[in-house]
């Protein structure tokens, strides 16, 4: 077997990504009318000091509403692709480490083996100070699949499972979520190594 | 149906930057200090955002234009291939690119160091690579400048660097940097990572051979990003 390449490190992203990588549109996943519920997530990044993160960026992959990503390997054919449905967001924060992006609610997406995972939204961090990106997930508060999660249902401690969790919050049209990233330190939300 | 999926293999934990170092303040109040919680890649891990078609809008790979006149500065060509760890090159794939210019200083509102803004260039370009992989991005070479981290901090000249590969994954955004630059072995952020032939990934090659003569130089600058495993994910 041939020696594998050397792969190239991660840097951070620093301060001035915003020249290149803000797209406003690209918070919106709804731009082209797809099927679905329409969503809004919302929520504060901050640190270790509780001190907002105004220099973060995350960016956002999601199934359609059927459940089904657009990308090839995803090739079920019970499950339809939406054209409108790209399933790619990015967002920055605002001064006060404050995020908003609209979306539709992900269907649930098979896991490993048998087991069903709950609707999900991937989320990528990065920032200034971070050498390398955080990985997390958006589940819904609200949603009974999350009983059976493989991925909720392996982390022991509820405290942990429920920095995953976006909670509704009332009043809302369309129905909006909050959901903090805390970096560092007390309420620290879950990361994953992928 | 069944589909047979393989998740991608961990990169070399010594190739890669810690969250914590302190060497690099910033670090210091934003790296999580709990371990990460192992999670075993899923559809959701190894498919991600497609960008051929033109989701992404045109690509912009020529920096120096689109203004009154050329920029100021050394014009470089800069270009490379995406591949895996495997060899394999990574077409269609997003590449996005940012940098300041010439004199140090970058068109952004926070950045208000005492260098002038140049009003033909902006630094920002975006490519998606063919099916060999290549990119190509012509541009010019981004002056040093100085940053709060710690007494006469200086970054090394550098480029930075988005790119997607084929999942959520692979995504990579890096730093590229210059040969022979006095500034890397003194840079917090260059230096923290562990393995000096993994740093040594960052650092562009000169290239005569991709410049233009009397023109512009040539640097090489391949992306490597994560290989898949030799298994397959189980059928699902």
């Amino acid at each position: 077997m041939a020696a594998k390449l050397i792969p190239t490190p991660s840097q951070t992203v620093g301060p001035f990504f915003h020249l290149a990588l803000d797209r406003p549109a690209w918070s919106d996943l709804t731009r082209d009318g797809p099927a679905g519920e329409r969503i809004v997530v919302t929520g504060r990044v901050i640190d270790g000091d509780g001190m907002p993160v105004a220099d973060a960026c995350l960016e956002l992959w999601q199934a359609n509403a059927a459940g089904r990503y657009a990308h090839p390997d995803d090739a079920r054919p019970d499950k339809p692709l939406d054209p409108n449905f790209h399933g790619f967001g990015r967002v920055s924060t605002d001064a006060e480490g404050r995020f908003r992006f609209v979306t539709i609610r992900p269907g649930p997406v098979p896991g490993r083996g048998n087991a069903w995972q709950a609707p999900h939204i991937a989320v990528a961090v990065f920032a200034r100070g971070l050498l390398k990106r955080l990985v997390t997930r958006i589940y819904f508060a609200d949603e009974k699949a999350n009983d059976t999660d493989p991925v909720l249902s392996s982390i022991a401690d509820p405290a942990v499972r429920e920095t995953l969790l976006a909670r509704r919050i009332g009043g809302e049209d369309p129905p909006t979520y909050r959901f903090d990233i805390v970096l560092q330190g007390d309420g620290e939300t879950a990361f994953f190594e992928i | 149906m069944t589909m047979t999926l393989r998740a991608f293999a961990p990169s070399a934990p010594e190739a890669q930057p810690p969250y914590l170092h302190p060497e690099y303040g910033s670090t210091v109040k934003r790296a999580p200090q709990r371990p990460l919680l192992k999670l075993e890649q899923t559809l959701t891990e190894v498919t991600g955002p497609v960008f051929t078609g033109g989701w992404a809008g045109a690509d912009a790979a020529d920096l120096t234009r689109g203004h009154g006149g050329p920029p100021l500065g050394e014009r470089i060509i800069v270009m490379g291939r995406v591949l895996d760890e495997d060899a394999r090159p990574v077409g269609g794939t997003l590449v996005e690119l940012w940098q300041c210019n010439a004199a140090g200083r970058y068109r952004h509102p926070v950045d208000q160091h005492d260098a002038p803004l140049d009003p033909n260039f902006d630094g920002v370009g975006q490519v998606v690579t063919n099916e060999r992989g290549e990119y190509r991005f012509l541009t010019i070479k981004p002056g040093a400048y100085p940053w709060r981290n710690g007494p006469n901090s200086w970054r090394p000249a550098h480029i930075h660097f988005g790119v997607f590969g084929p999942a959520f994954a692979t995504r990579l955004i890096t730093q590229m940097y210059f040969p022979g630059d006095p500034l890397l072995p003194l840079d917090a952020i260059f230096m923290s990572v562990p393995d000096s032939a993994a740093r040594e990934r960052l650092v562009a090659a000169y290239a005569p051979e991709l410049g233009v003569p009397e023109w512009a130089l040539g640097y090489r600058f391949d992306i490597v990003l994560r290989g898949r495993e030799a298994t397959p994910l189980d059928p699902q």
